[in-house]
Parts: C-alpha cells; structure tokens; sequence
C-alpha cells in the first residue's frame, strides 16, 4: 500500500459537500476504500443513508461512475454492470481495466439484500461488496436489523417494561455466511484501522471473483455518541472483541490485527453509546454477561479457526 | 424471401434474441416463459452469440442486473411471465425512469392468486402505467417481428424507454406455428448496435445512475417521461414502415381487419384476435358486416388511431383478457371508452371480460358478442355493460 503522504495527495473519489452527518462513518469507509483502488472505480450503492446524502439531484459527491438502483439489489445491479463489462471486453468494444464495489448498507446487505447478494457471490461475478455496518436502518429512523446487536436499544426494539434490553436476539453473522459462499476473500474491517482496512480492500480488489468485506460503520445518531468520537469507537470495537479484524483468504482465516496489551473490558464497548445505557442498569445485569461471554466466546472460536491462540 | 420455418412462441423468441445478440441476458425461470431461457442457454453453450448470460437467483435480480448492463452500455434483454413480473415489480419502474431500452419477453400468464400457469393478461396489465411501452402479438410471426422492432423502437434517441413485448402463454409459447425468419445479418443490421450516450464504463466522465430526486426535480423527469412516451407513436410507425422494406410485412400501432365498413368492431389482444377473424369470416358470409380492431401497442395507447377506426362503427365489443377490480371495466374497455368520449356520437360500446386462468374462448361465443352488438343497434339498449364469456353460473 502507498504512504499516507502519497495517499493523500491521490483525488478523492468522493467529494466532501455531501450530506452524511459530521461523523458519519460510512463517508470513512468509502474514501479510504476508493483510495484503495489503483484502476478506476464503477460503484453500485444501494438505498441507505450513503446514497441518499451523497446523490441529492442536481448535485452528486461521487467523482466516480455510480449507480443506485433500489434497496435490495446493490449486488445485482452492479452483477449486470460486470456482465456488460465482460460481454463487451470480450467483443473488443472497451479495452479498460476497472474495479467495480458495490457499498450497501447493513439493512441493505444482511436483510432486505441477501438474496440478491448471495446469488451475485454464488455465480462469481468479478466484484467487492462492502457493507458499511451502521447495525441499524439508519436512513429511515433508526430500526432494528439482522445486523443490530442484541442488547441495543432501537426505534423498532425499543427499551421498555415488558423490553428491558432493547433488542433481544443476537445479531447475524453475515461474515461467515459469506465464507460460506466459498468466496475467495472474506474480511471484516473497521475505519479505525485505515491501514488493515485498505489493504484488505486492496486485497480483495487483486483478487479474481466475488469478495465481500464487513465494515463496522459507526453512526453518531443511531448509536447516540459524539460526532468527535466516530474513531474512537471504531477503534474501541476491535479492542473489546466486539469486532474482531480477520480475514477468511480461500478459506483460511487470519486474524489480521491482535489487541493483546491493548484489549480493554467489553463494558466499555457498552459505556461509550447511548443506545447500551439502559444495559448499565443493574437490573440488566445478567445480560451483560451473557453479552459479555458470547463475545469472548465468538472471539476465541475465530482466533481457533486462525489456529491462533487467543489472549 | 426467408427462411421459413415451424417454431413454438417460446422458441420463437429465443432464436429471435439469438439473431438480436444482446450483450446481456438476465433471466430467471418460470413457466411458461422457461423454454425462451432454455433455448437461449444452448445458443450461448453452444457459443452462437456473444451475449454474457447471468443466470440470476430471482427475476427482481433478472430486472435489476438489465437495469445495471443497460447503464454501463450493453444492450439488455430478459424474458418473464405473470409472477416472476409481478416480483420484479419496483424495479420495472426504475428501468424506465432511468431511460433505459430494456427489451423483455412477458409470456403472459394469469397472476396469482390463486396461482394458475395459463394465460391471461393479468400480469403485462398490472404494468401498465409502469413506464414501458408494451407491444402485444397474436401469433409466433409477430413475435418475432415486434421483437426485432422493439429493440429500434426502445432505443431511438426520441424515445429511450424499455419496452414489453408479450405473447399468450401455452396458447402461443407453446404451440408450433410457421413463420417466415429474415436472415442473421439483416436482422443485426437492423437492430444496429445500442449506443448509450452516458454509459457508467465510461471511467473518463463519470455519471451518477439513480440519484434521489425529491420534489424540486422529481415532477420534471416524470414530465419528460410522459413525453417520451407521446413521441413513440411516430417511432413506432417509422420503424415498421422501415421492417416492411425488410421483411413486405405491415405493421403499425393496431392492426384492423374488415373494419372499413364494418358496423360492428371487437377490439381485442393476443391470440384471441385471431379467433376472432376466424368468427368474422363465417359471420360475413351470414351478411352480417363485423370487423376487428387488434391492439398491438397498448403502451402508449393510441387514442386517435382508435377514435378513427371505432367512430363509424354502430357498436363495439372491448374482449378483456384480465380484470380490474373495482373499475367499471377491464383495462382496454376503459381506454377505449375513455377515448371515445370526445366523439360527438355516441356510441355504444360494451365490455366482455374472458379468458381468465387460461379458459378457452371459442368462435361460436365470439359470434355471440357480435350478436348482441347487433341486438343494441337495433334496440338502441345496452343491457349489460360488463360482462363475462364462457363463465360457470
Ligand atoms: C423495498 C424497500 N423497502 C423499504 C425501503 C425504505 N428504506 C430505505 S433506506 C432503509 C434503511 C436502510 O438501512 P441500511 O441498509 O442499514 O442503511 P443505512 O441507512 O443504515 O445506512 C429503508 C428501510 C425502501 N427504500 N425500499
Ligand atoms: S444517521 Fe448515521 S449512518 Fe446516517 S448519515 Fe447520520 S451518522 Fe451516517
Ligand atoms: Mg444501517
């Protein structure tokens, strides 16, 4: 990968001008995947907070061919995209070489868009996916997804008598049903580790065939924190062992960056937003700790799968 | 002079789309559009055309993936029938906003529920305010010929709208007819190569597909719509006028057969049109002076073609392959009455809904629509203005 110094002199491919909250960390994600990119980029976003701040007609951030089609079918518009690309490359008509990503969000990407996701990764279309995972849907008011944690207090799992914890089911793990596609390069990422993350998106660009990265994407009005902390938090989420950083390379698991020294108490992960506070309370005690000890316990099977030992 | 050769619909509109040659194919399977694909995917095994084919996991996938190759400059093409339209519903709407040429088979077969394979036009019906252009075929050779002309059609620069061609499921997909096949490289030079003025390849001027577009735009791109629609009539009559040099066969918006001195006129689609000449023969030799007014483009519907033909007549039977719920008629009966309102005499016209699920309509029950037409002429009464035919009481 490049130096910062000459990543920051390349354009970025997504203009600043756009309506995404201060904070926000999708817009994190997306430059520093487009940076990325060495050959031109051909985007496909699906309806979420990124499009509708980024593309509000007459004007548009992207500096890149984009495309939005609807909510659900970012992976099968950008599959179409790449069967024309292929069709025409193959009758001599365009010589180019270019990546195509598709960017969906969590409600995009494990809910409403799985079908057409995991069809497109089945069929092996030669593109990235990249879920920027906000755990909500955040664009319409922040509603519960498959992607929510449990334990988060949400419009739709909101915090009440009969609903002491917010959210009650554990989150989906979307990462491992993509390994499961046999894609050949798997990986979860997070904007508070730029390097780790554009290297995998370096990775998985090199890389012939389908491959999907899971990026946690903090999201100061949804998860209720700070727009000055959105790093922090991405950083705090590896740290804790709620998002550990791995990849899955034709099968084979690496965890590509290790907190040892550094890992601080799940808890913090909780103290730092607003949507876990009710958790704090000593009533939902219990809770934490079985929120506590699955997260160890998800943790420690991925360090095995890496044939790493977990510290 | 072609080839002349004996091919099912289905099959027809496979080797139609071999000799067109899209770039891109997005299809999924559902009966009784499935021998359309089938075919298709031995041409593309058996390297006879260029086109990348995605096999996708659902027709709102097969929708989607078109609107995706069109924007990046390929042309695109899909086949469909009755549920797998309706499951790709919102995203027919996106193609035609985002002025794609989209061309799509839609082997028309009645919606669920309750789920039936036969033909009706329930499903190209429930699309048509969706934006595309429909044109509807009576038999394998009009198939093949609304298909090569739908590609000039869809992507004329006037125009840019994806287009529907239909044919009836099993009553035509499924059976064998003859019909006459234009030589491969007549038909690729007449459909030409689709040219995307802003294709989303072209890394060098980047253009963004699909942006949000709220109340200050919105209205404005419909209006454009809306426009684009009122120039395909023209087109439509230029590219047949082109295809008859071609091929020495006529096509324009309808097709009227014995109309001119016709006092009773059924208009009708599909298949059934054909039934229905069949009927007007034998009624002609009893002297009684029928004639048929087929709707070939329904989309957009041409209310001065119509008005023009209709208006002489002393009443007219609207045949309706589908329903809609809670309106005074089936879809074309309320086109065509709505067009016939601003004529000065007024004329009676009357609806008769058939044929739902697939249910067979016969010469002799066409007959009897004629008859009746014939009954309110002289009585000057319309007893019944919707019916239905071939109904268990
Ligand atoms: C078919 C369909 N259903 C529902 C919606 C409404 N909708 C638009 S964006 C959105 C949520 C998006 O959530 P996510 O994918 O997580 O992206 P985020 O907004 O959180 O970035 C929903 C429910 C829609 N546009 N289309
Ligand atoms: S609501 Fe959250 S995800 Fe949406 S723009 Fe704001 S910070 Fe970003
Ligand atoms: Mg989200």
């Amino acid at each position: 990968m490049p130096s910062l110094k000459v990543l920051s002199k390349k354009e970025d491919l997504l203009s600043s001008g756009h309506r995404l909250c201060p904070g926000c960390g999708a817009s994190i994600i997306v430059r520093q995947a487009l940076l990325a990119s060495e050959k031109p980029v051909v985007v496909a976003c699906a309806t979420g907070c990124l499009e509708v701040a980024t593309t509000i007609y007459p004007f548009t951030a992207w500096k890149t061919p984009f495309i939005h089609n609807a909510f659900e079918n970012a992976a099968s518009t950008l599959s179409g995209v790449e069967a024309a690309y292929c069709s025409l490359k193959k009758q001599g008509k365009i010589d180019k070489e270019i990546n195509f990503i598709a960017f969906g969000g969590d409600g995009g990407t494990y809910d409403i868009g799985i079908q057409a996701l995991s069809g497109a990764m089945e069929r092996g279309h030669n593109f990235l996916y990249i879920c920027y995972d906000n755990e909500a849907y955040m664009n319409t008011g922040i509603q519960r997804s498959s992607a929510s944690p449990r334990g988060a207090a949400t419009t739709t799992s909101p915090v009440g008598k009969a609903a002491p914890e917010g959210k009650q089911e554990y989150r989906k793990d979307l990462t491992q049903i993509m390994v499961a596609h046999n894609s050949p390069y798997v990986a979860q990422a997070s904007p508070g580790y730029y390097n780790d993350l554009m290297k995998k998106v370096e990775k998985a660009l090199s890389i012939e065939g389908p491959t999907f990265i899971d990026v946690l994407s903090p999201c100061p009005r949804g998860w209720r924190y700070d727009a000055s902390r959105t790093i922090e938090i991405a950083k705090l989420a590896v740290l804790t062992g709620f998002w550990p950083l791995y990849e899955v390379e034709n099968g084979k698991y690496r965890i590509t960056y290790k907190p040892k020294k550094k890992r601080k108490p799940f808890k913090e992960w909780l103290k730092s937003q607003g949507r876990f506070k009710h958790l704090l309370k000593e009533e939902n005690k219990e809770i934490v700790e079985q929120l506590e000890k699955r997260t160890m316990e998800k943790e420690k099977a991925l360090y095995a799968l890496a044939g790493e030992e977990f510290l | 002079m072609g080839r002349i050769v004996g091919l099912t619909g289905d099959e027809t509109a496979a080797e139609v789309m071999r000799q067109i040659n899209p770039d891109v194919l997005a299809a999924y399977p559902i009966t009784p559009q499935t021998e359309t694909v089938q075919r298709f995917s031995e041409f593309v095994a058996d390297g006879k055309v260029s086109t990348e084919m995605v096999r996708v996991e659902s027709e709102q996938s097969a929708m989607s993936a078109c609107i995706g190759a069109a924007a990046a400059g390929a042309r695109a093409m899909t086949a469909t029938s009755a549920n797998g339209l309706a499951l790709m519903w919102e995203i027919v709407y996106i193609a035609a906003s985002c002025r794609l040429p989209i061309a799509m088979v839609v082997v028309n077969r009645a919606l669920s529920g309750p789920i039936n394979i036969h033909c009706d036009h329930s499903d190209s019906m429930g699309a048509r305010d969706s934006g595309w252009i429909q044109i509807y075929s009576e038999n394998c050779q009009e198939i093949y010929d609304n298909l090569i002309q739908a590609v000039r059609i869809g992507e004329n620069r006037e125009v840019l709208l994806p287009v529907m061609v239909t044919f009836d499921g099993f009553i035509i997909s499924h059976c064998t007819e003859r019909l006459e096949l234009l030589e491969d490289k007549k038909v690729r030079d007449f459909v030409g190569e689709y040219k995307n003025s802003y294709p989303l390849l072209n890394v060098d001027n980047p253009i963004t597909y699909g942006p949000l577009d709220l109340f200050d735009y919105y209205f404005e791109h419909k209006r454009q719509q809306i426009e684009a629609m009122e120039k395909v009539p023209q087109v439509i009559q230029r590219v047949g006028e082109e295809f008859e040099k071609l091929s020495g066969r006529t096509y324009s918006l309808m097709e009227e057969y014995k109309t001119e001195d016709a006092d009773f006129i059924l208009v009708a689609a599909g298949s059934t049109a054909g039934t229905v000449k069949t009927a007007i023969e034998e009624l002609r030799e009893e002297g009684i002076k029928a004639g048929l007014l087929k709707i070939r483009v329904f989309r957009p519907f041409p209310v001065a073609k119509i008005c023009q033909v209709l208006k002489k007549a002393k009443a007219v039977a609207v045949l309706d392959r589908s329903a809609s719920f809670g309106a005074q008629g089936g879809p074309i009966f309320l086109e065509v009455r709505s067009a016939l309102f601003g004529e000065e005499r007024k004329l009676p016209v009357i609806n008769y809904i058939y044929g739902l699920g697939g249910r067979d309509i016969s010469i002799e029950q066409i007959k009897g629509v004629y008859r009746n037409l014939q009954k309110i002429a002289d009585t000057g009464k319309v007893k019944k203005l919707v019916d239905c035919i071939g109904l268990r009481e």
